[in-house]
């Protein structure tokens, strides 16, 4: 186990949708985590893709920077649709 | 960080979860909650793949190539769902080989349930009725708990559980209406069930001294006592449908309280599972480690093949 790297998988539920993470396996290469992607996470037609990706190659945002990453956006009212007051008249915009 | 420090973070930790958000791995929690979510989660786990043992020697015996494709299934659910959960474990920062080695050292335990053996194919359907149900029933409260991942593995299991049950039910709806002798063994399987299954809800409340703490963290959203008494009141009609008697000369409708009475439970006998003396106690553990110590050669060949693919990569770019 300690030489089988974690891999995240994501899964595609059906054409024209995005794959979507669904979970995490140790495999010990990328064949085998997809053959065990398949095993653990489509056992009910669940997906029609799956993408298995080692989770070391992840890269993440740290929570404690969660203010200074994401609060900004939270006085940008003028980025949505809602912030442009239009007249009555105006039927559809 | 300054005992004053650390209380605001939890008082802010607790208002999160009260507020009925998700705590996710990379948040800042405490060690207590880090801990305690490792060994539930991880006994979780555990149970899922000690609980495939008993129903082993029933693959081969199964009395139809349909009755013996619902069981491989469900224990192919079984595996799947020790899977979710012990990653779900590994997100707190534990490994699986620690997780495996606490199964296998006896530091660990798993649900007492699975010590008691299978001796009937009535055994097979009652463990789908009884121990799937009383399971189930308290993984549906587990779906609402704090921690993203083993709320998000409650959600997925839940969802596949549910044909786990019914198909146990199915078999004893067979049997029952089966001859005299089959009847009779769903009968001695309810006998030697009903009592290990109200058993899985865990001490009575007034003996569960963590239980204040897991409210809180919503790792309980209901108490032991609360929901044995819910599996009670749902399992009664059922059993009737089955005309078998349930082993309880206590159980009675108690109209003032709209929920069934029923008699007490041997802790003695509980306590003696949970310590290691029931019935299949080592057999199961030694049948768990024995099948990691012979699969021991295929995980290295599967390494050494990985290595050896990922070498021939590397000539192969120069």
């Amino acid at each position: 186990m300690k030489n089988w790297p974690l891999w995240e998988v994501f899964i595609r539920s059906k054409n024209g949708l995005e794959h979507r993470h669904c979970g995490s396996l140790h495999a010990s290469d990328a064949t085998m985590a997809l053959e065990n992607a398949r095993d653990v996470y489509t056992r009910r037609m669940e997906g029609v893709s799956i993408w298995v990706v080692p989770s070391a190659q992840i890269t993440a945002s740290n929570p404690e920077n969660n203010g200074e990453t994401f609060e900004p956006a939270i006085d940008k009212a003028y980025r949505h649709p809602t912030f442009y007051e239009l007249p009555d008249e105006l039927k559809h915009m | 960080m300054s005992e004053k420090e650390l209380k605001s973070l939890e008082d802010q930790f607790q208002a999160r979860i009260d507020r009925d958000e998700k705590i996710e791995p990379k948040d800042w929690m405490p060690e207590k909650y880090r801990q305690t979510h490792i060994r539930q989660i991880s006994q979780h786990a555990h149970s899922e793949i000690v609980g495939m043992l008993p129903e082993a020697n029933w693959i081969t015996r199964a009395p139809t190539l349909r009755r013996k494709l619902a069981l491989l299934a469900k224990i192919q659910d079984e595996g799947g769902h020790g899977l979710y959960l012990y990653s779900a474990a590994e997100t707190l920062g534990i490994s699986r080989e620690e997780m495996y080695d606490q199964l296998h050292s006896g530091k660990a335990k798993y649900s007492s349930i699975f010590n008691y053996p299978a001796l009937t194919w009535a055994d097979m359907g009652t463990i789908g009725w009884l121990v799937d149900g009383a399971a189930i029933m308290n993984q549906v409260a587990l779906m609402g708990t704090s921690y993203g991942p083993y709320s998000r593995a409650m959600v997925r299991i839940c969802k596949e559980e549910s044909f786990h049950q019914r198909q146990g039910y199915s078999i004893l709806l067979t049997m029952a209406n089966g001859t005299p002798e089959q009847k009779a063994m769903v009968q001695d399987a309810m006998n030697r069930w009903w009592w290990p299954s109200l058993m899985m809800f865990g001490p009575k409340d007034a003996d569960s001294p963590n239980t204040e703490q897991s409210v809180k963290w919503k790792l309980k959203r209901k108490t032991n006592d609360e929901l044995r008494q819910q599996f009670v009141d749902q399992t009664v009609p059922q059993a009737n449908i089955l005309g078998i008697t349930i082993p309880d000369d206590k159980l009675k409708w108690n109209e003032e309280r709209k929920h069934y009475d029923f008699g007490e439970i041997d802790w003695d006998e509980f306590w003696q599972v949970v310590k290691g003396h029931g019935p299949c106690n080592k057999q199961r553990l030694e049948a768990r480690k024995s099948a990691w110590e012979k699969g021991t050669w295929v995980r290295d060949a599967a390494v050494a093949y990985a290595e050896k693919q990922a070498n021939k990569e590397v000539k192969q770019a120069i």
